[in-house]
């Protein structure tokens, strides 16, 4: 195709109706804009420090098999991904893995300090890569099972995520702006939860908002969803840790 | 293009039947008379049915109204109380596609919070203040 051509395909997309998908940060207040690239003023870098700190501890740890968490760069942007043995990891179930399987310590426990601190610190190293999830091979039919949720209407409310994130990205819902729910955000400082937390928390506060079945963290359906959400974001970037109102 | 009669089925006696006439509802539900302060306090109210998350009404006092639906200021002279109230009780009667909830429906629902199960969101009262609330709503005259 020409470059002209190229150039008009946006134009085609929403010619054709199909949703445009906008990197999260555009859809954040600038007064939170900035402050998610200011570490001096996202309370998610105690976070941060905190992961890192335990990057180094433990025997082994971390660091003994990885190296310098630099390392871990473009790691982030391929989760969730179908392990070895079939199951699909986000970040934090392969960080488990790695605390349970190989340090021989109990897992942290989700939505737990210790393990929010180490993928949030993880993250931070694909911070700006764009997001690459693997949605071929055995992905796929994981990725069929989350776009099903996805595109669901459910609740009391009777709502799909994409009536939402698609249909009215961009407007107000109360107080907040609707964006196109990618999750490259998290884990993200919610000032409302006063702490950091996980992506599947705020997937229970928007399965709550339409009183749906609110499903436990790691869940099977979640994490399926979560990858549907990624391969919306493949190309996008990585804007964890995240800071949210 | 809607089939003209549509019978809700009576769950537990918590959803009253209706007849679908066109794009309204003209009876009343249950025969009930709606009292608009009481609809009025039912629309601002955070905890149920929450219409302020997407819709704005006219009063410059409240805060982060919603704009995913339609302003409601000058509602009642657009639409017949009949055609109000089948917007509240299931707007996917008169359009499928419709973003917004029904508030007097539980059949046909998907992985419905235990806590809601088998309840609709408003009763057939709260649905008729309502609707006297909202075709209360009309449009300053010229
Ligand atoms: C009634 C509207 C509504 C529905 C339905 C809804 N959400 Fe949300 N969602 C919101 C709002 C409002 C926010 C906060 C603003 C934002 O970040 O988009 C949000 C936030 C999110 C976020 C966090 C975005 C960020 O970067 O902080 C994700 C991810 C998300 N939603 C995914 C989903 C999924 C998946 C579903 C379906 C299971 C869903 N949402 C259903 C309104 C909704
Ligand atoms: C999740 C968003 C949402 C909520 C909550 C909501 N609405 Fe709506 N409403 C809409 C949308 C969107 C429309 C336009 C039709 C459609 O797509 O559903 C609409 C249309 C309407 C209309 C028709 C307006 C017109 O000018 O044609 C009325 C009346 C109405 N809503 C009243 C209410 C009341 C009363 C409540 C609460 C009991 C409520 N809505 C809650 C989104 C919502």
């Amino acid at each position: 195709m020409t470059r002209g051509g190229w150039a008009l395909l946006p134009l085609l997309a929403l010619l054709l109706g199909a949703a445009e998908i906008r990197p999260t940060s555009e859809y954040l207040s600038p007064e939170i804009r900035a402050a998610q690239e200011d570490p001096s003023r996202h309370p998610g870098w105690l976070w941060v420090e905190e992961g890192e700190a335990l990057w180094r501890r433990g025997e082994p740890s971390c660091a003994t098999c990885h190296g310098n968490i630099a390392g871990m760069a473009g790691v982030a942007a391929r989760y969730p991904m179908v392990a070895a043995d079939g199951t699909l990891l986000d970040l934090e179930g392969r960080i488990e893995r790695c605390r349970t399987q190989h340090q021989g310590e109990p897992a942290f426990g989700r939505e737990s300090d210790a393990l929010l601190a180490l993928t949030a610190a993880v993250a931070l190293q694909s911070r700006g890569m764009p997001v690459a999830v693997a949605t071929d091979g055995p992905a796929a039919s994981f990725l069929e099972e989350g776009r099903r949720f996805y595109e669901t209407r459910q609740g009391q409310l009777n709502l799909s995520c994409g009536q939402c994130h698609d249909d009215n990205a961009g407007r107000r819902l109360r107080g907040d702006v609707i964006s196109n729910g990618l999750g490259t955000g998290y884990p993200a400082y919610r000032l409302e939860w006063n702490t950091m937390g996980s992506l599947h928390r705020r997937l229970r506060a928007c399965s709550l908002g339409v009183r749906a079945e609110q499903l436990p963290l790691g869940s099977r359906e979640y994490l399926a969803l979560e990858l549907f959400l990624a391969s919306r974001a493949n190309g996008l970037p990585v804007e964890a840790p995240g800071l949210r109102r | 293009m809607l089939a003209l009669t549509l019978l809700a089925a009576p769950v537990a006696g918590q959803v009253a039947s209706f007849t679908v006439t066109g794009d309204a509802i003209e009876a009343p539900l249950d025969g009930l008379q709606g009292d608009p302060v009481r609809g009025e306090a039912v629309v601002r109210n955070r905890e149920t049915a929450n219409c302020l998350i997407c819709h704005a009404i006219p009063d410059t006092a409240e805060r982060f109204m919603g704009e995913i639906g339609p302003p409601l200021a000058g509602v009642g002279s657009r639409l017949s109380p009949g055609q109000i109230r089948l917007r509240v009780v299931d707007p996917t009667l008169w359009n499928p596609q419709a973003i917004m909830p029904a508030y007097h429906r539980t059949e046909g629902l998907v992985r419905v919070d235990p806590r809601y199960r088998d309840h609709p969101v408003l009763s057939a009262q709260e649905v008729e203040d309502v609707v006297a609330y909202l075709s209360a709503l009309e449009a300053p005259r010229r």
